[in-house]
């Protein structure tokens, strides 16, 4: 089936996730669609299975115009996709989720259900047991399953969300394998994915997002740099920001082993001295998040040291840590960052920690308004942080902190906010450099990671890199080696 | 919409849904065969149609101002404390169980009925505790901790009652045997309604007010119930400021307890918590969480309580009619809330 994207625009609030893309995907081939994360890739294939609707554009199988407001009506037009998280019933068998979704009978032949599968399941080489339960099953096996239902629902186009994350490298060949065969077929399989090298080895011909716009097509064979380029941009020049490290290390990172369901990642060995800014790179759930919050006693760690101004303190929990001048600033700023429903004086309060009974109201008003000043805030003492706009809600978060810390660890600090909030953010962030805070932060955005790190760590898959010198590394290596390649090297 | 007008709307919505429970409540009655408007004027008469009368209103108001009051800590956390039953009822227990134990010794009965209330108030405290560790440490939703443990708490009752504190010869239901008249709280002349209790109860009032209102440990639990992993983050520990809340609670629980004992019925009878927490729970929802109310709010509440005692004599209707009048206030009020957020939704929807 040929699947044909027209002018397809999706916005969310002020974000232009698909800016007028239109495409073309022809029958019997992998058609990859690469991208940063962001990128839009997964909004375009949310619309093409009925998951979210366009703001505007047209979807054509086969040249005619068809309407798809439900994944329902995506699976009747013979569009199935299959999600970077399986989207089974895990106390169920195998066999009940074959079943499952299926039309029609009320009354099951189980015997003959099974038959069929094993059929089914034979073509590609596939073992699954049909009665195993789905909590037993890898990731990679609850894939083949996915396909299988998929394929058996009549779908003839296979949209795949990231399917290499998670899976074994036997899993993976075997998945390629059966994808070949798929699209020898006839089918259309639509591959989405930020690894150029599975990209470069399984498509026919791929297409870059960047921004939410469609960068081009390319056929294979591909040259890596030209994808990289696609990708993530033009190079970009780079100020030298290495000016405020110190020699003192405040934050030692020794050895230090996480797991965290399907990641395992480490060995990290990282000394972060003070007013050092490290930044780590990766795409997103790479295993960049978990070692962050091992870093501050929210995940127990595997093996490794964790020690803060000479001090031990691998086994402490979060309180500790923030005892000690270690801040955290999640990316979810309203579920883990600011409290909603009080008001921006009700968190300076709270967060002072006060022995006191009584409020001093008047005091804290003072201070409030003092530090809506400082940082720019734009709000009131008695606004609700909920109705504060993202910048300013991240602004308050950073001013919520102490002045003195030892590190502070941030998610995505320039998430969602425009240009000028994120430099205003960098700003604050940097005079705190100046102090001798360190800064330990994750970013999606390579150029945010380039501009303000000083050393940097790339995340593959729960692999991290030895830290590099942000200086001496290229942006379009950085690229290479999110996109997993280019790891031997990095080593040398 | 501006504040204003959002705030008339709100009031709009709230006497909706009060007429509604009337509405609904008149229907009911006109399927069982009595005349509303007669019943509605018996239930106002009921109240507050002698002193005598008055004066009951004030005794069931004393344990609902208490128990509310004490809810809203938990409620601040955000935390369903059901088992406010089950920690009336310890708190009943205890102070029965240090006031006999002093029967016979020869201290002062003030200071004996000064340590059995505070023995009912660790009572409560305690158990609520139980629920809060169950929440805390064990995973157990508070719903299902505090309802088990209401369970045990009756079970705990009825078994004393009617086994190691029943009365000789002839344990009843009717409870265990009357305290002398020196260990009852002193009331007013010629009526039931005791001054301490009353000085008691409106203090715990104001403590939580204020409480609530203005100072560092309040304000912490309305962080933790508003957004327990942000308030973690910012340093505050929320487990520690859950127990408390609990505890707060159940200090409040176990003095109603303890006042039900040494100034209502001056003896442990089985139903002792005589539903006012269940009660408090729905002035609670009614008056959305805001102390301001509780004390308007709960006297209406037992009014109604005490107005429909003669009801079934006078309109042979049952007296749980004021039971049904209450929920039904309390279940249009919040759907008129519902109504409300899905109307004003839609307006900026468009």
């Amino acid at each position: 089936m040929n699947v044909g994207l027209i002018r397809i625009n999706k916005h969310f609030g002020d974000v232009h996730a698909n800016a007028d893309i239109s495409l073309t995907i022809p029958e019997g081939r992998i058609f990859g669609i690469l991208g940063e994360n962001g990128a839009g890739k997964s909004t375009l294939m949310k619309i093409l299975s009925g998951y979210i609707q366009p703001d505007s554009g047209e979807i054509l199988l086969d040249g005619e115009k068809v309407l798809i407001d439900t994944p329902a009506d995506a699976i009747r037009h013979g569009i199935g996709m299959l999600h970077q998280d399986p989207l089974d019933f895990p106390p169920m068998q195998v066999i009940d989720n074959f079943i499952l979704g299926e039309r029609g009978s009320l009354f099951l032949s189980y015997k003959e259900k099974i038959q069929e599968f094993e059929e089914l399941q034979g073509q590609f080489d596939f073992s699954l047991d049909p009665k195993a339960y789905i909590d037993t099953l890898t990731v990679g096996e609850r894939q083949q399953l996915e396909i299988l239902r998929l394929l058996w629902l009549g779908a003839h186009v296979l949209i795949l969300d990231e399917p290499t994350t998670g899976i074994s490298a036997q899993q993976k060949e075997k998945l390629f394998e059966a994808l070949k065969i798929l699209a020898k077929g006839g089918k259309t399989i639509i591959f989405v994915s930020h690894k150029l090298e599975d990209v470069e080895s399984l498509c026919h011909s791929v297409v870059v997002l960047r921004k939410g716009e469609l960068v081009g097509e390319v056929r294979a064979p591909y040259r890596t740099e030209n994808l990289v380029e696609m990708m993530f941009g033009k190079q970009i020049t780079l100020s030298n920001p290495r000016l405020l490290a110190q020699e003192r290390v405040v934050f030692d990172i020794e050895d230090l082993v996480v797991e965290k369901y399907p990641l395992t990642i480490g060995p990290v060995n990282l000394k972060l001295h003070a007013g050092e800014v490290v930044g780590l790179a990766g795409m997103e759930g790479s295993g960049q998040n978990v070692l962050l919050r091992a870093c501050v006693g929210l995940i127990r760690p595997v093996s490794g040291r964790v020690v803060v101004n000479g001090q031990d303190m691998t086994h402490k929990n979060y309180p500790g840590f923030l005892e000690h001048g270690v801040s955290y600033l999640p990316a979810s700023r309203l579920e883990e960052g600011l409290v909603p429903g009080l008001t921006l004086a009700e968190h300076f309060t709270v967060t002072a920690h006060e022995k006191a009974l009584f409020i001093d109201k008047g005091y804290f008003q003072q201070k409030t308004e003092k530090k809506i000043e400082e940082y720019h805030i734009i709000g009131r003492p008695g606004t609700p942080v909920e109705s504060l706009s993202g910048g300013n809600q991240q602004r308050a978060a950073l001013s919520l902190m102490e002045e003195r810390l030892a590190v502070v660890l941030l998610e995505h600090p320039t998430r969602g906010l425009d240009l000028e909030s994120a430099v205003y953010m960098w700003d604050k962030l940097k005079e705190r450099c100046t102090l001798g805070t360190s800064i330990f932060f994750i970013s999606a955005d390579l150029d945010e990671i380039m501009r303000y790190s000083d050393r940097i760590l790339v995340f593959f898959s729960g692999r991290v890199s030895p830290p590099l010198d942000a200086s001496q590394v290229s942006l379009e290596k950085l690229g290479q080696m999110i996109g997993g390649k280019g790891w031997g090297q990095a080593f040398a | 919409m501006d504040q204003a007008r959002a705030r008339r709307f709100s009031v709009l919505f709230q006497i909706g849904g009060i007429v509604l429970a009337f509405v609904f409540v008149s229907v009911i009655l006109l399927l069982v065969g009595a005349n509303p408007l007669t019943t509605f004027k018996l239930l106002v008469e009921g109240a507050v149609g002698s002193a005598s009368r008055i004066s009951n209103v004030l005794v069931v108001w004393m344990p609902l101002l208490l128990v509310t009051s004490g809810l809203l800590v938990t409620f601040s956390t955000g935390l369903w404390n059901i088992g406010i039953e089950g920690q009336i009822t310890l708190g009943a227990i205890l102070t029965t169980g240090v006031i006999r134990l002093f029967l016979d010794a020869s201290f002062p009965p003030v200071l004996v009925i000064i340590l059995s209330i505070i023995a009912g108030m660790v009572g409560g405290a305690l158990w609520a505790a139980l629920a809060g560790l169950l929440k805390t440490y064990g995973g157990v939703n508070e719903i299902f901790g505090g309802l088990g443990l209401n369970y045990i708490a009756t079970a705990l009752n009825i078994g004393l009652i009617f086994g190691a504190w029943s009365r000789e010869g002839i344990a009843s239901m009717s409870g265990t045997d009357p305290f002398p008249k020196e260990f009852w709280f002193p009331t007013f002349e010629s009526f039931n309604l005791s001054w301490p209790s009353l000085v008691l109860s409106i203090l715990g009032l104001i403590v939580i007010f204020f409480l609530l209102q203005g100072t560092h440990f309040g304000l912490r639990l309305k962080a933790v119930g508003k957004g327990m992993r942000s308030a973690f983050r910012l340093g505050i520990p929320t487990k520690k400021y859950m127990m408390l809340s609990f505890m707060v609670c159940g200090l409040f629980a176990g003095l109603t307890g303890a006042l039900q004992v040494v100034a209502v019925y001056h003896r442990l009878i089985p139903s002792i918590s005589s539903g006012y927490g269940y009660l408090g729970l729905m002035i609670a929802m009614l008056i959305n969480f805001r102390a301001i109310w509780i004390a308007p709010i709960a006297l209406f509440f037992a009014a109604l309580n005490i107005g429909g005692i003669q009801l079934p004599i006078v309109q042979k209707l049952d007296s749980s009619l004021t039971g049904v009048l209450q929920g039904s206030l309390v279940l249009f009020i919040l759907i008129m809330q519902g109504v409300k957020q899905r109307v004003l939704g839609k307006a900026e929807g468009e």
